[in-house]
């Protein structure tokens, strides 16, 4: 299945950081590969949206909605600004 | 907070057994797709799946896996994305028969797959009659973006720990959390107990 | 100005459908009404939330369609096993409401100050904000050159057909490819863009044009691949993927 890219969670982002993201630049804590958000390869059907890696496919981010509440896990970016 | 549409109903099928329907799920014709990442193809003649226990493992290819005695079943299937999908009909080698390969004392499972997906279980979920390693899906092969060459297929938990793409099981002492288990669902699953997140 | 004065906290929202217009036999443009509308820039989106009596919901996203400065309105095309899309073009009518979040996007977007020549490659349902940012070209007398290159099925599925009529009278180049069934008499493309294609309707990398591609993943791939092999720089093409389900 084809992966969208970051501007399918612009949304969900923006609710949870206060601020327009898919400008935001990531660094892929796996492979260095600096991509702004709008660059990443993202899954939205599932138990949760998954943001990967571009280039190296590793995870990058991870939205989960937990009893109406969203959570992001960016434990794959060394850093997002 | 959002209003309620007018006429919206989704492509829900309002016909089913209530009593099949576990609670906060709706039963669909469908059979959606849902992915944590782009779809593996390992070809056949690279696949192996494996049952190991610390240092020990015993190690299937695809013609000595489909070699094994496998069985057909029907199943409800649920998912924590709260579709339900009942009747579903299948192809795999019951789990149990892979078990017994190795000597072990495991209390629980890690499975884990190409592409990275893990998932947890106790190893008592996989026992029983209750799981298998499913390669056949409504009669046919189970194609890619279902999990072909093979997946996972507990049906009495969420859909979730039915792993896709599976390689193989870890059996441990302890239970590790899985991929979505990391992320703040459920370490164990059960549908008709709700169990959708950690601390439900 | 009182937009910038305002921080709202993006969260989700009613909306009410003041109009709704039928561009082609699957497609529809549907104006909405929402409180407190901060403007929005070409090319964003915003998120809809269809929410059914007993609580199930379903959300998609789709391209903003109109300009900034016009009211709010999405085009959406329907998908025969789709979801949400059969009853926005179908069910949905004046006075509904549903759920939005937005505007959101500030990666997909063009403003005049941002110049051109400009390359928009849209597939499909992709033409959705595209449309906006010749709009938003048009009403704010932007001299920049403009050029799109819309992929579509068949005749029957080019929306805005009319509007993109027009534009190329005021001189937008509309460059047309039909991928299953081409009209009558048809001398232009005739196939799904690949490299070839793009070379021969791209500017040249040499006039620093700005391209933006919108569509399924594999046209957008296709093109952003095909440009970046003509010497775009990565910088200069902007993309934005729709799923399968013509929204997100």
């Amino acid at each position: 299945m084809d992966a969208l890219d970051g501007n399918a969670i612009a949304g969900p982002l923006a609710e949870v950081f206060g601020t327009e993201m898919t400008t935001a630049t990531g660094i892929c804590i796996s492979c260095g590969r600096s991509s702004q958000v709008a660059g990443f390869a993202v899954y939205l059907q599932g138990p949760g949206i998954v943001a990967r890696c571009g280039g190296c496919a590793a995870v990058l981010m991870v939205l989960v909605e937990i009893r109406g509440m969203t959570c992001v896990d960016l434990r794959g970016l060394s850093s997002l600004g | 907070m959002s209003p309620v549409s007018r006429g919206f109903r989704g492509r829900r099928r309002p016909d089913a057994d209530p009593a099949r329907v576990p609670p906060g799920q709706h039963v669909t014709d469908d059979f959606p797709v849902l992915s944590a990442g782009p779809t593996p193809h390992t070809p056949l003649d690279k696949w192996t799946f494996s049952v190991g226990y610390g240092a020990d493992s015993v190690s299937w290819t695809w013609p000595e896996f489909r070699a094994l005695p496998a069985q057909t079943l029907t199943a409800d299937i649920h998912c924590v994305t709260r579709w339900s999908k009942l009747g579903t009909t299948w192809e795999g080698v019951p789990v149990d028969s892979l078990l017994d390969q190795v000597e072990h004392d495991a209390e629980y499972v890690l499975a884990f797959c190409d592409g990275g997906y893990t998932t947890n279980l106790p190893l008592e979920d996989l026992t029983g009659g209750r799981a298998w390693i499913a390669f056949g899906y409504g009669g046919e092969p189970l194609e890619p973006v279902h999990g072909g060459p093979a997946r996972l297929l507990v049906p009495h938990l969420y859909f979730w720990k039915s792993a896709k793409w599976v390689r193989g099981l870890q059996l441990r002492d302890d239970d590790e959390p899985g991929f979505w288990e990391t992320y703040g669902y459920h370490m164990y699953g059960d549908p008709w107990l709700e169990q959708r997140y950690a601390g439900d | 100005m009182a937009r910038a004065a305002l921080r709202r906290r993006l969260t989700w929202q009613a909306a009410t459908v003041d109009a709704v217009v039928e561009e082609t036999a699957r497609a529809r443009t549907i104006v909405l009404s929402v409180p407190d509308w901060p403007g929005h820039l070409a090319g964003q989106h915003l998120d809809v939330r269809l929410t059914a009596e007993d609580g199930y919901r379903a959300e998609r996203s789709y391209s903003i369609a109109s300009a900034p400065g016009e009211p709010v309105a999405i085009t959406v095309e329907r998908l025969d096993d789709g979801e949400v899309s059969p009853y926005l073009t179908q069910e949905l009518r004046p006075g509904d409401v549903l759920g939005l979040r937005g505007p959101v996007g500030g990666y997909f977007v063009w403003e005049p100050a941002d110049g051109g020549p400009l390359l928009l490659a849209a597939g499909g349902s992709g033409i959705v904000p595209l449309r906006a940012m010749l709009r938003h070209r048009q009403r704010s007398g932007a001299t920049a050159q403009a050029r799109l290159l819309y992929s579509s099925r068949s005749q029957a599925e080019v929306i805005y057909a009319a509007e993109l009529g027009q534009l190329a009278a005021d001189g937008v180049e509309v460059i047309c490819t039909f991928t299953r069934r081409s009209p009558a008499g048809w001398t232009g493309y005739a196939r799904r863009v690949d490299a070839a294609l793009l070379a021969e309707v791209a500017w040249p990398a040499g006039q620093a044009p700005l391209a933006f591609a919108c569509g399924p993943t594999s046209f957008v791939e296709t093109v952003a691949t095909g440009l970046a092999g003509l010497g775009y720089p990565a910088g200069r093409i902007r993309t934005e993927r729709f799923g399968a389900t013509g929204a997100r």
